[in-house]
């Protein structure tokens, strides 16, 4: 992503310009926070309230880091971006939004200073430099808006003398606007090393980031209301216990889902190990169907049910015999027999697993053929369900350009025309047509490159070559069995 | 390890709860329509928010479906009611009796729609909600304005440090009551039971109860508007815990689909791994296995013989046993390489856990952890039992026979004696 020399001059002063930015918002708070007086129910200066929140702040970073004591408290978000890209766990949201509402916009804006020089970025000085410096400008505005907001309802002083309804109103605008901040930084830092702006933009203000910074945003401003209570800052701290439990279950949740993601990988990957010519297959599989869900404007949930039926559409050759899997050579009629019994294996199989959809289906029809003379049933057309239409196109395209050890794989535009060519008879035109539309705009090697291949028999030793040749290749034989292949 | 209460005793301490709850809710209710009702609005708005939690019951994450408890939502609110001295700067009138009528009619109504959809009533937890919020209004009672205990004169951080010692109490009641009903359901002992209690809720209860620590606080500051906006970040772990346990169960589905593939690839006997698993269930508590041991067992025996689907041949009635020592670890690696592979998260799943038992299920028992130990002695016995293809079946006894045979190295004297008196109450029942 990096770009030519000229591009990377503003790429470079990003960083220096941000942070410096920040030290201007941030260092009125030396006489602000002086000049404030006691704001906490204990009598607390300004200075108090600030070093409490920051330290606080920055125990929550330490705690939630890595191989902190709650590491996984810290939200990953999709294979760890979402966690790099805010670079802190969820938890500190309500601290530093306090912040905002006890303190003078400079105040709140020191708030985040050290905890975000601690956080866990990995990535060196600079890139802890740039999160506290969008943390603080964002806060600073964040501030701002909440000055505004005050005024222009009479609110002034509601926080203090705890007038609930009067006092909410600026928690929504606070939020919006601190999402708002972080979300046009990370653009603005996407657009000058050369990045897709809109994504950035787009994943910083969707609901799923600015819903849990409204709630953060109420939490602040309850904080801040207990903090100058009379029972004081202790009692404003509390209210990070329910935030705490939210984060917890979430979290739960979160791990719960990967280890069942991981079970359902260990059900395709016993597959490989029965079958080794097919290693990584169903991934492949997997993720072509779910290219095609998408071209043909599937929602996100059947994306990812086809997904599924991709992943697992073979897991009935684990009821088939292994020696007839593994055979080189032609097959009998009945070891033919036997293997075309996969697709009603593998329902049985999945019969017991709820929230399938579309998948189940998918499995045990995805050996049709658009004409009527495929199997189990011989359906044909629309009576084959549009699933297992899904994942029969997109078992040939990687039987076809995925390398096996008795052959090599063909080119995708060779697969590709191939596919075309049987549309109709053998595949269903539209999923054909979606794959080919699809590929148009991804790169297959790219979007495979990271599933492992299969051993190579004829090169025991060079794993990474069948790893390359995944996806290119030239020269085909056809296999029995051996997925969709188009018959010559 | 394990002794087991007498059946008389296990019989009396759950009807003796649910009377307790039964009497002090009526007596509560009694009193306080007696007296009327004090600040209707904030009543109101508290029961409101029980049966809000209680409509929107979830398991809690890591209290395998068993010991239940009040959600987030419900349980905050009713201590948090229960916790109240004051509304909006107004102190509060209401007494501990209408706390308990308020959260036990709030409760009720809650589990009316659950009763119409004909799933059975959560009394047991209702039962201790009512005795877990009559315990602590009780307390703060004591120790609030003008009680016999009252400590801190104006509200300061001392009342709200109380409020938090009192919720830690209320959680080890709560761990109490919990450990009682479950002794008395699964019959096993009282002291594993309450430390399991205690484990699970450490965290949860304490958690829970501190969020209706700060309800109070926050209705005393600023009024009823802390409700919702305090109730938001409760609701939303409610949301996590439901999707926690659907995801659960999916989860658990697709594990006993990956254990029924070798029966479907005629591998191993029909059911096998499923007998397994619930033998080695039973096993592990008779042994006083923790609740996550036994999860990662269980897992552990639904895959054990995945291993075996990398054999060309699959082995005469899927008996591993009979097998040399090397084959047989040869085949648990390459299972273990199945659940290991599948990158199941360590940490609270127990994944690589589940793949560590898996791979040593054919060790020397003194080179294996407990659960390998369990694992690989129900095996044998299961695969001794029903007979392979080769060797007829000995039945139950003469499987525990051969395998107290065999305690020099294989299998340890310990689970084979756990494993014959399961066998023995399964056959007397």
């Amino acid at each position: 992503m990096m770009g030519t020399r000229g591009a990377d001059l503003p790429a470079r002063a990003l960083v220096p310009a941000a942070v410096l930015t920040a030290a201007a918002c941030a260092v009125p708070a030396v006489r602000q926070l002086d000049g404030l007086g006691a704001v906490g129910g204990a009598g607390a200066t300004g200075w108090t309230v600030c070093c409490v929140l920051a330290a606080v702040h920055a125990g929550c970073v330490v705690l939630t880091r890595e191989r902190g004591p709650w590491a996984g408290l810290a939200a990953p978000g999709r294979a760890g971006r979402a966690r790099e890209a805010d670079g802190a766990p969820p938890l500190v949201f309500p601290v530093l939004l306090a912040g905002v509402f006890l303190l003078p916009p400079s105040g709140a804006a020191l708030v985040a200073v050290p905890g975000a020089l601690l956080a866990p970025l990995g990535a060196g000085a600079g890139q802890r430099l740039w999160h506290a410096a969008r943390l603080v400008l964002a806060l600073y505005a964040a501030g701002l808006v909440r000055a505004l907001c005050e005024r222009a309802c009479g609110a002034q002083g509601a926080v203090q003398r705890a007038e609930l309804p009067l006092a909410l109103v600026a928690a929504p605008f606070v939020a919006v606007t601190f999402a708002l901040v972080l979300a046009v930084l990370d653009g603005t830092r996407t657009a000058v090393s050369g990045g897709r702006v809109p994504a950035t933009l787009r994943r910083g203000l969707c609901p799923r980031t600015v819903g849990p910074h409204l709630v953060h945003g109420a939490a602040g401003l309850m904080m801040a209301v207990l903090w100058r209570s009379p029972y004081g800052p202790v009692a404003g701290l509390f209210v990070l216990l329910p935030m705490l439990l939210s984060s917890w279950g979430f979290a739960q949740y979160r791990a719960e889902r990967a280890a069942y993601r991981a079970t359902i990988g260990s059900l395709v990957k016993s597959v490989d190990i029965k079958d080794r010519y097919t290693c990584g297959h169903g991934e492949r599989v997997g993720r072509a169907c779910a290219l095609i869900a998408r071209e043909l404007g599937m929602g996100e949930r059947r994306a990812e049910e086809l997904r599924l039926a991709g992943l697992l559409h073979d897991v009935g050759k684990l009821g088939v015999p292994t020696r007839v899997l593994r055979k080189n050579g032609p097959l009998t009629p009945a070891e033919r027999q036997e293997i075309e019994r996969h697709p009603e294996l593998g329902d049985e199989i999945v019969r017991g697993i709820g929230f399938l959809g579309e998948a189940r289906p998918a499995i045990l029809h995805h050996h049709e053929r658009y004409d009527g003379d495929g199997y189990p049933y011989g359906l044909a057309g629309a009576r084959i369900p549009q699933a297992a239409r899904i994942v029969a196109v997109a078992d040939a395209f990687d039987a076809m350009t995925s390398t096996r050890s008795y052959r090599r794989g063909r080119p995708v535009d060779a697969a590709l025309a191939e596919l075309e060519r049987c549309a109709g008879s053998q595949f269903d035109p539209q999923a054909v047509g979606a794959l080919v539309r699809a590929l148009a705009k991804h790169d297959w090697a790219r979007l495979v490159a990271d599933v492992p291949g299969p051993p190579s028999a004829l090169d025991a030793e060079d794993a990474s070559a069948a790893r390359a040749g995944a996806g290119h290749g030239a020269a085909a034989g056809g296999r029995p069995g051996g997925g969709n292949v188009p018959a010559r | 390890m394990e002794a087991r209460l007498p059946a008389a005793r296990r019989l009396r301490t759950v009807p003796a709860m649910y009377a307790a709850a039964a009497v002090l809710g009526g007596a509560a209710l009694c009193v306080t329509v007696w007296r009327g009702l004090e600040e209707p609005g904030t009543a109101l708005a508290f029961g409101l928010l029980v049966a809000v939690g209680e409509l929107a019951r979830v398991p809690l994450p890591g209290s395998d479906g068993r010991s239940r408890s009040a959600g987030p939502l419900a349980g905050a609110a009713a201590l948090g009611y229960a916790m109240l001295d004051a509304a909006g700067g107004e102190p509060a009138l209401h007494g501990a009796a209408q706390v308990v009528a308020v959260v036990m009619t709030g409760s009720l109504v809650g589990m009316v729609p659950h009763v119409a959809l004909g799933r059975p009533p959560a009394l047991d937890v209702a039962a201790r909600t009512v005795l877990g919020v009559g315990f602590v209004a009780v307390c703060f009672q004591l120790l609030h304005g003008g009680g016999p205990l009252y400590c801190s004169g104006a509200p300061g951080p001392v009342h709200a440090l109380c409020l938090l010692g009192l919720t830690l109490l209320t959680g080890l009641f709560d761990a109490v009551l919990g450990a009682t009903t479950a002794a008395e359901h699964t019959g096993r002992s009282y002291a594993p039971l309450l430390r399991e209690e205690l484990r699970i809720r450490c965290g949860i209860v304490p958690a829970i109860a501190a969020s209706g620590a700060v309800l109070a606080l926050a209705v005393a500051v600023a009024g009823l508007w802390a409700l919702p906006v305090l109730g938001l970040p409760l609701l939303l772990t409610q949301i996590a815990f439901r999707r926690h346990a659907a995801v659960r169960a999916t989860h658990r589905q697709t594990v006993l689909s990956l254990a029924r593939v070798t029966d479907i690839s005629g591998h191993t006997p029909g059911g096998h791994a499923r007998r397994v698993a619930a033998l080695c269930r039973s096993v592990g508590r008779e042994l006083g296995l923790s609740g996550r041991e036994l999860t990662v067992l269980e897992y552990a025996a639904l895959l054990h013989d995945v291993g075996q689907l990398s054999l060309v041949d699959p082995v005469p009635g899927g008996a591993t046993e009979p097998l040399e020592g090397r084959e047989r670890r040869r085949i648990a690696l390459s299972g273990a390489s199945v659940v290991r592979r599948a990158g199941i998260p360590g940490r609270g799943t127990g994944g690589a856990e589940v793949a560590d038992v898996v791979e040593r299920q054919a060790d020397p028992y003194r080179q294996q952890p407990v659960t390998a130990r369990v694992l690989r002695t129900v095996n044998a016995y299961e695969e001794l039992r029903l007979g392979g293809a080769g060797t007829p079946g000995r039945g139950a006894e003469g499987a525990l026979e051969r395998l107290r045979a065999a305690t020099a190295q294989d299998h340890e004297p310990r689970v084979v004696e756990a494993l014959s008196r399961v066998v023995m109450r399964g056959r007397g029942a």
